[in-house]
């Protein structure tokens, strides 16, 4: 179980961008964060991946305090983290990319799997660099099989759809369904995806750096309709379209 | 030969004991240290002066020829010249790694001259590997000069890499194509504490529909100064591409001086150059899949010279 306590992180400017979250994720259940732009979501996945170190409160894996630990020790404790704005790199091969984040050299077979849950086919990617070649939603699939390469008890996805074309993100919504019922992975995924918040186990909104209000599904949605800030828009556009 | 020798070609030229089937030219401290030709590739010595010419028969197809070269003590000053004449419709390899060793304070210098003529239809695969090996302080040099001279519709794909150890290079390339000749060149580069590179290409774009694509990735680490420096001139309907990519650790160096020419209005050409040090995301992206910052830094830069 992955557990935030009173988190407060301060920019370098002094101002406050997250102030005081609190939540828990269960094992082998799928939390949604939600919220407007510009509320703290992002920042609290990087707070959980250890790229933002907090200003105050507590955090803890499994029992054990990570607050001060690493990026690294987090992910070798089983903490992945899939970026909202995937990097590019001159010289790394997608081959390669697996292999690093699964630990292991992994066979074509595998590497097929893999890269078939992301709707990549392996033959026209595996050898490709991860550059400015490929696509933004390219790129952004590849983000994605790197953190399944690896695995992990605690899956942190940063607005996956982002992207990502609707034929494949319906894949993507089987997918996180299979992580948390076959796979027993826990997700934390931020997303305004209505079809993702749908599969939720709990919703957690957040604005102003805060936690605005936490639930199912059903106790969240009629509450995000009726607050009027622009992602609900977004909600509703997407119920029209999927 | 001798160890040292053996050593330097597993590193720059596939070496495993020996070149089976293939036609080779060992090059040991400024001497033939074994040589055999094939079929249809021949090695002769010049009569004028210290290096070989090699012609390679016209058709002959999926053959390999090594031409390595190795100075393995200091005090050796040694020059070749290389010849290589490509029949017409040949589709071969050449591997010409180079490797440069010295323990006793001393310099050693390998510095070799290839001149590449490629008839028409003709394809060449030219793999170049440089290292510099040996402690003492001794300055490990190799400068070599390519001259191209790429035939109609003839294709030249360079692989050159110096891979670590040598303290100074000036690599210089020219090449002038025919009608729908085509010339690729891929150059990695690394350089660490007080080491200089100096990369210079010249390329003349004559023949119509003819094209270069150049793709210079270099490291420059410590207080290593690198210069990158090269000259496409469209003087026909051709397409240009040139690409200089350098990440810079420590307090190394890198500059670079791009020169496009077009003289024909349907010349095409373009240049790309992105100089700096590694992206923070990319070393974080890498943490968040359990490597350390130090493994992280390895893996983007053995990937980005690779």
């Amino acid at each position: 179980m992955l557990e935030l306590k009173d988190i407060v992180w301060d920019a370098d400017d002094g101002e406050r961008i997250i102030d005081g979250v609190s939540f828990k994720v269960p094992d082998h259940k799928l939390v949604v964060i939600t919220g407007p732009n510009g509320g703290g979501k992002t920042t609290i996945a990087k707070l959980i991946a250890g790229i933002v170190e907090p200003t105050s409160g507590e955090m803890y894996f499994n029992g054990d305090e990570i607050t001060r630990d690493s990026i690294t020790d987090r992910a070798r404790k089983g903490i992945s983290y899939s970026f909202q704005q995937p990097v590019r790199f001159k010289g790394i091969t997608v081959r390669e990319m697996m292999n690093l984040a699964a630990g292991r050299e992994l066979s074509d077979h595998a590497l097929c799997n893999l890269l078939g849950r992301v709707g990549l086919c392996m033959a026209d990617y595996i050898d490709r660099e991860i550059s400015a070649k490929l696509s933004g939603g390219e790129i952004k699939r590849i983000e994605i099989a790197s953190v399944l390469a690896r695995r992990s008890s605690m899956m942190v996805f940063d607005e996956p759809e982002a992207g990502i074309d609707l034929w494949s993100f319906t894949q993507l919504v089987q997918v996180f369904e299979t992580l948390k019922k076959e796979e027993h992975a826990s997700l934390l995924i931020i997303s305004h995806q209505e079809r993702i918040i749908d599969i939720a186990d709990e919703i957690i909104v957040v604005k102003d750096g805060k936690v605005a209000g936490q639930g199912t599904k059903e106790e969240i949605l009629p509450t995000l309709m009726l607050q009027g800030y622009n992602d609900s828009c977004s909600v509703k556009k997407m119920r029209n379209v999927i | 030969m001798n160890l040292t020798t053996e050593e330097l070609l597993k590193i720059v030229s596939d070496w495993k004991g020996s070149y089976k089937g293939s036609a080779y030219n060992i090059r040991e401290d400024g001497q033939c240290a074994g040589r055999e030709s094939s079929e249809n590739i021949k090695i002769e010595s010049k009569k004028d002066k210290p290096g070989l010419d090699i012609y390679v028969k016209p058709d002959t197809k999926d053959e390999v020829v090594y031409i390595p070269a190795c100075v393995t003590h200091s005090d050796v000053d040694d020059l070749v010249y290389n010849d290589f004449f490509i029949g017409k419709g040949a589709d071969v390899k050449i591997v010409a790694g180079c490797g440069v060793h010295t323990t006793d304070g001393h310099d050693a210098r390998h510095n070799g001259i290839h001149r590449f003529f490629l008839e028409e239809d003709s394809k060449v695969l030219y793999e170049e590997k440089h290292i510099g090996t040996g402690t003492g302080g001794g300055k490990k040099v190799i400068s070599p000069v390519t001259d191209a001279d790429v035939g109609k519709n003839a294709v030249l794909t360079m692989e050159t890499t110096q891979i670590g150890g040598v303290d100074y290079t000036d690599r210089q390339c020219r090449a002038k194509l025919a009608d729908g000749g085509k010339l690729y060149i891929k150059e990695h580069i690394l350089t660490e504490d007080d080491q200089v590179a100096k990369t210079s290409f010249e390329v003349d774009m004559d023949g119509y529909d003819c094209g270069v694509d150049l793709i210079s990735r270099s490291v420059a680490k410590g207080h290593s100064n690198q210069n990158y420096h090269s000259i496409l001139r469209g003087n026909n309907k051709c397409t240009g591409h040139s690409e200089c990519d350098a990440i810079l650790v420590d307090e190394g160096r890198v500059g670079a001086e791009p020169e496009l020419i077009a003289q024909s209005a349907d010349a095409a050409l373009i240049h790309e150059a992105a100089i700096g040090k590694i992206a923070g995301e990319q070393i974080l992206k890498l943490e968040t899949l359990g490597l350390t910052e130090k493994e992280a830094e390895d893996t983007i830069i053995s990937g980005f010279l690779k």
